[in-house]
Order: structure tokens, then sequence, then C-alpha cells
């Protein structure tokens, strides 16, 4: 339960309001993650938070990466943290997006919003072994032209001829020539070759659960869209209660689980 | 198995002080039987009973000198295994410094069949953390808002103790049967005077425990609750419980098994020296589901949902159990005097499409 | 591809039967844009509809001071102009190619006169275009819900 000490070594502004921070260990590392995993991450005297891990996981060193969006004190406290700032971190926690699940199959990545952040590994680790899975489509919605994540990245994805992007806004821009629409209408439309598609997708629960009723639609079976669930979290090892979701304790249980298992516990409000 | 007075019982209580425990047992305070600190048999409760009902909880003078006949009060050993607050760790510009932990082994005196249970409930949610040397007591008088016999947690104590007792009163006087169920309780059973049970004496012991079970004041209906509880994620007995309860917490503060925690961070005036303190934390507090911009739990029908789902169903999908120990102290310190037998009673109903008024 | 065969291969139309496909294939043709040229302004009668094929077609607005704003874009698969269907038949938006587009043009007077005289060839192609406006609608809402939004920024009632 206690934390290791990290030192942020670098600071990506990336929106708005998320950072891509770098944090390297001053002492033990924490163990290698897994893509869909995240971190506690203490802020001295502010509090912890869960965070997922944005890194590359074919990178082989100590390092971590994770993008954190301004949100609340404790989140406001790491986007604002300078390089030199030392914050605490447990983990890594909780059951990934496991993009093995995809050998020898399509790939479907679907984000809204900072969403992105989770499943950038997941697309990292596919590109690093390009030759285990077979189509990659990522389809990623944002606010505005202007919230994207890792422009710099989408635009060295969007030049591969190995990886189909599809950006979609609810806001169009000046210059903006892509599409305006929710991401559920370029899943309604993509090319897909269903039974053999496992998709993989992360952004606010609604959006989750659109795009995995869409996918459904065309024929992606549901134990094969995967969705990362956001609960409270507090201990991140499933000793603390508070991100229960019927069932699951989204901290140990997930927080990537299948629809298949999620469908009917979404559908309840309040649950 | 052995048998001794209340002799042998003073003897018990200093063999564990003088082993190195911290012994905790049942002592009246402010008109309750709480647990606290005992060097002996004196500063147990002689003579005091226990009557429960719904919403109510009250002592009064027994007609004899029983000392382990009270009942389940308003604490539980949970807040001696699972403080209610403990400061986790420090941090200073040199790391992080974890809190240190009590030294002290404790020892627990008077565990009834319910609570040790509850014990080992606990254990497997929050992973081993030093075991306390467990006194149990079979159970001869339940109270009104006992169901363990429904639970299968009581009224006789099932394994993990290290010494059982049963309590007597009879023509022959005051005194314990005594079982060791470990090493440890051998070791300090033998610092005890006391002289071998009789087959009589063993069978009556067991007459009276096993008679205890038909005397219970409530019962669990006898389902799968589990199944229930997912069946009713939507029904309408939600919003009946949501009129009545209060969502102050009480149940889970008792709750022998309620295991939730939140934390704090604290530091002093100038930041250098931060503070990490768990705390008690309760479903029914509305910030409990918090996730950025507002919480997923607001209604007090979901509050109440969660909990009794959580307690009766998923506690299987999480830790391969239930976590309901039959103890009835959500049922006595309710302010309103919720039941959880009679809302399961009332979901089953309303499963099976009757219309049953609790 | 004959245009029979392209419209059997349009999801939308999935529900209809050949003979129906047949009588869509006589008032249908392919036509093509470059990208920015417009299909249809705003506030003009509506006449055509558009099964988009490849390409993206906007649908915007303009509005003063900020030129032309796109609401929505419409790719492959969807379909564009739905307002001749309903009186006043006038275009509420605006559509314009974004990128080069081909699609299948329906002339919707032979559309209205063959539903009008067949009702078990309306009713059909109703539902297809129902099930196209729900989708709209149903996305639309979804953007509405403004999901993406920091959590932080809570609108505040000026009451």
């Amino acid at each position: 339960m206690l934390p290791a000490r990290y030192v942020v070594t670098g600071r990506t502004v990336e929106t708005a309001d998320s950072v891509t921070l770098r944090l390297e260990p001053l002492e033990r590392p924490i163990p290698r993650f897994q893509p869909g995993q995240f971190t506690m991450l203490y802020a001295r005297g502010v509090g912890e938070i869960a965070v997922s891990i944005s890194g590359d996981p074919s990178v082989v060193d100590s390092a971590l990466t994770q993008t954190v969006r301004a949100v609340g004190a404790v989140s406001r406290a790491l986007h604002d943290a300078k390089p030199g700032t030392v914050v605490g971190v447990r983990g890594p926690y909780g059951v990934g997006w496991q993009p093995s699940l995809a050998w020898e199959r399509d790939v479907l990545v679907v984000a809204g919003g900072v969403g992105l952040a989770p499943l950038r590994p997941v697309v990292l680790t596919v590109l690093a072994q390009r030759w285990r899975y077979r189509r990659l489509i990522v389809v990623a919605g944002a606010r505005t032209p202007r919230e994207f994540l890792y422009s710099d990245e989408l635009k060295w994805w969007s030049s591969r001829d190995d990886l189909a992007l599809e950006l979609t806004v609810d806001h169009a821009a000046d210059g903006w020539t892509g599409q305006v629409g929710f991401v559920t209408q370029p899943l309604a439309r993509l090319p897909l070759d269903p039974a053999a598609t496992t998709a993989f997708v992360c952004g606010p629960e609604p959006m989750m659960r659109f795009s995995a009723e869409t996918l459904l639609r065309r024929g992606v079976p549901a134990d094969r869209i995967r969705i990362s669930l956001e609960r409270n979290m507090k201990c991140g090892i499933g000793q603390c209660g508070h991100c229960q979701l019927g069932p699951l304790l989204v901290c140990r249980d997930g927080p990537v689980v299948d629809y298949a298992r999620a469908a009917e516990l979404l559908s309840v409000r309040e649950l | 198995m052995d048998a001794f007075g209340l002799d042998g019982l003073d003897e018990l209580v200093r063999a564990l002080i003088a082993d190195g425990h911290r012994v905790i047992g049942p002592r009246r305070r402010d008109d309750a039987i709480v647990l606290d600190d005992v060097t002996g048999v004196a500063d147990l409760p002689s003579g005091w009973g226990v009557e429960v009902a719904p919403g109510r909880y009250r002592l009064h003078r027994r007609g004899d000198d029983a000392l382990f006949r009270h009942s389940a009060g308003p604490q539980s050993w949970k807040r001696f295994v699972h403080p209610p607050r403990r400061k986790l760790w420090e941090t200073t510009d040199v790391g992080f410094a974890a809190a240190p932990d009590d030294e002290r082994r404790l020892a627990f005196l008077g565990v009834r069949g319910c609570d040790l249970a509850a014990l080992g409930v606990l254990g497997r949610v929050l992973g081993a953390r030093s075991r306390p040397f467990i006194v149990a007591v079979d159970c001869t008088e339940p109270g009104g808002l006992c169901f363990c016999a429904s639970t299968g947690t009581g009224p006789s104590v099932g394994p993990g103790y290290d010494l059982a007792l049963t309590e007597r009163l009879d023509d022959t006087g005051h005194w314990f049967l005594a079982d060791a169920g470990s090493e440890d309780g051998e070791r300090i059973l033998a610092a005890v005077t006391r002289r071998p049970a009789t087959a009589d004496e063993v069978a009556g012991a067991l007459r009276d425990v096993t008679a205890a079970a038909g005397r219970m004041g409530r019962q669990m209906p006898a389902l799968d609750l589990r199944q229930l509880l997912h069946d009713s994620r939507q029904a309408q007995h939600w919003n009946d419980v949501a009129e009545r309860c209060l969502t102050c917490g009480n149940c889970t503060m008792v709750c022998p098994t309620c295991f939730c925690t939140t934390t704090e961070d604290v530091t002093d005036l100038t930041g250098d020296h931060a503070e990490r303190w768990e705390h008690w934390a309760s479903c029914f507090e509305v910030d409990f589901s918090y996730l950025h911009g507002g919480s997923v739990r607001t209604s007090a029908a979901s509050r109440y949902r969660q909990w009794l789902s959580h307690k009766l169903g998923t506690w299987h999908d999480q830790f391969g159990e239930s976590g309901c120990v039959g103890c009835g102290r959500c049922i006595a310190w309710c302010p309103v005097g919720i039941d959880i037998t009679a809302e399961v009673a009332a979901l089953a109903a309303e499963r099976s499409g009757d219309d049953v008024d609790v | 591809m004959s245009m029979f065969d392209q419209l059997s291969a349009f999801a939308l139309l999935s529900g209809m039967s050949p003979t129906h496909i047949a009588v869509l294939s006589s008032a249908a043709k392919e036509v093509s844009f470059a990208a920015g040229d417009r299909l249809f302004h705003e506030g003009a009668p509506a006449k055509g509809c558009w099964l988009v094929q490849r390409g993206c077609v906007a649908v915007d607005a303009a509005v003063p001071g900020r030129g032309s704003v796109v609401v929505q874009t419409v790719g492959p698969g969807e379909v564009v102009g739905w307002s001749w269907l309903i009186t006043p038949a006038r275009w509420h938006f605006g559509a314009i190619a974004v990128a080069p587009t081909v699609a299948i043009e329906l002339d919707t007077d032979q559309l209205k006169a063959f539903a009008e005289h067949d009702s078990s060839f309306g009713y059909p192609i109703a539902v297809a275009l129902l099930t196209m406006v729900l989708d709209r609608l149903q996305t639309t809402r979804a953007r509405l819900l403004d999901l993406y939004r920091n959590p932080a920024d809570t609108p505040m009632s000026p009451l």
C-alpha cells in the first residue's frame, strides 16, 4: 500500500485541460504494466486518484507515461506538476485490455474524449507486433478538433497504411475538413468483418454503451467488445468498496470487462 | 472437554495478559454492553441482559449472574481488527513511511458464533492482518433480533477459535465448559485450574445450545439470496424502503462485516509533511460513489439497494460467501427499525408477484 | 454494377424486396460531386435524396459572423436529404460535398408517386427512411449529452 516515489521528468500539454506526464522512479519502480491498467497517483498532501497508463508497453524502461485531465483537486495538482515534482505511485492495478485476445483478428479501437489515453497502449502494442493482428481501425471522437489527445501521433497514425484512422468531432471549427458527428456514425458504416473483429472501447459510459450497441447490431459478438469501466477508486486493490458495480469490484475485476458481462450492469440506473 | 468456575475464567484472563495479550471483552458502559479492555472477571457485565427490538436496545438486570448472555451490542470486534480510523503512512521529502503497527497481540474474550464468522469474513476481504487470540462463547440465549441459525453461523461457535466456552448456570453453580481449538488455546488452557467435564455436562451444554437455535427472534428467508437480489435490481420495493430509510449509515457502522473505508490526506502548515489516514466509510454516503462531477448513487433507494445487494448477493461474487452473519445489529441500531429479514421477505414476495406489506 | 445491384447492396434498403428494389431503380441514377460542390441550399425547395456510396457530404447552416457551420457529416452507407418527404418540402440545412463523392440520387417526385400509388412499396421505403432518421436523431442526441466536456465546467443557471 506504500506508494513508490516517482519524479516528473516530462510534461507535454495535450489540450486545454490535459497533460501527459513522464514519470521516472526515484527508488524502486513499480512492476511493468499491461495496456488498460491504471496506477494510483498521489499528489503530496492533496490526495490520490486512479489514472490510466498511456505509455508504450513495448518500450522497456522504468518510466511511466500517464495522461491527466484536470477535473478535481488531485488531478489539477498532478496536471500542474512541473518537472522535478515528486509524486507517489501505486500499482499497476486491474485487468487490462489483453490485446492478445485479438491476435489473428481485426482490431477496432473506439475512443471518446480522454478515453483515448488508456487505448493508446493498445494501438502501440498492435503497431509494435503488427504481424500478429489483421486490420487495425482506430475511431476517435472529441468535442472539438483541438480536444484530441496525442495530436502529433494521430497525424503519424493517419499517414500509415497499416492503420485506418477515423476522427470525428461534435463541433467543427475553422479548418476542420474531417467528420462531424458521434463515433457511432463511422461504427455503423465502416466495412467490418464482425465475427473476426475484437473491439476495445473507452470513453464516457453512454458513449461506450452506444458504441457497443452499434457494434452488436453490426454482428460483433458481445464478448468480443471490451470496455473500460470507471467508478470511484480509493484503494485500487478491492478493499475499500467504493468501485463496486453490481458484482464487480471495478479496480480488481476490471476496469476492462467484456460487454457481455457489463451490458446488464450498465442498464440499471444508479447500480 | 474441560470445566472450570469463575476463578478459572479469571485465571484465563490473567494468563492471556501474562502471555502478552491485550484482552478485550464485554463491559457495561453508557447503558450498553461495549467491547473494551478487561483485566479480570470483575470487569465483565455480570447479571446484565439485553432486550432488543427494531430500533431498540435496552439493558436490564437479569435474575442471575450470567456474564455472556447479552446478545450483540452496538460494537463488533471489527473495530479492533479494522480500526475506525488509522494512519496508513506519512511522507516527507525523503520518502514514504508506513505507520507502525500496534505490536501487542489482541485476545478477544466472549466472541459469539455470529461474530466469529464475521471475523472470518472480514479476514477474507482484507487479507491476513495479525490474528487475535479468540475465546469464543456458545450462545444459549439468542436475542429478539438474532437469526444466526438461518445464516449457518450460530448459535454454536464454528471453527476458528483458540478456546470455546459454554457458560453454564445450574444447580452446581456458575461454571464454564471449555474446548481448545488450537495449540495456543491448549497452552493457555493449561494455565487454568480445571477439571475434566463429564459426559452428562457436555451433553447438557450441547442440548441447550442446540435448543437455542429454535429460539431465534428472526429468520432469514431460506432462499437463494444471491439470485433474489440479482433478480430484484429493478424492484419497486427499494422505493418503499427509501420512504423509511434515513441513509444514516448506522447499519454499516454496526455491521461486523461492513469493511468499506475512505482516505483522508492531511498536511502540516508548511506542506512538507503529509499523512494519509484511512477511516470507515459507508455506502449510504452520497459521495461514496463520487465520480468526477457527481455521484453514481444519489437516491436513497439506490444506496439501500447497494448495501443489501452487496451484503447478501454480490458478496458471493466478490468473496465467495455471504456478508451477513445473522447478528441482528443492523435491525437494533436502525433509527427507524428497518429489518433486513423483513426486507428480504418483501423482495421475495415482490418477485413472486405477491403484494406484501412489511 | 447495375443500379439494381447497387441498391441491393445498400444496407439501409436490406428490408426491401427485389420487386421494390427494381421499382426504386427506375427512379435512381448515379451522380458524383467534386469537393466543394453543393447538393442543396438551405431554404430552397426540397427535391432529391442521395444515398452516399463514397466520399463525404457535410450538412451545414450559414451563421452570420461564423460563416458556414457544419453540424454533421454524412459518409458512405448514409443518406442525405429527407425534407422532400414532408410539406412544405424546403431544405432546413444545406449540404455540400467535402470530398469527392459518389452517390445514388433518387428522383423523389417519382418516389412519392410510386408510394402513393402502391402502399406496399411506400411502407418499406418509409421504414427505411425512418430508420435513417432515427439513427441520425440518436447520434445527435448522443452529441447533445456533451459527453466529452470537462465535468469541472458545470454550467451555471443564470437564475
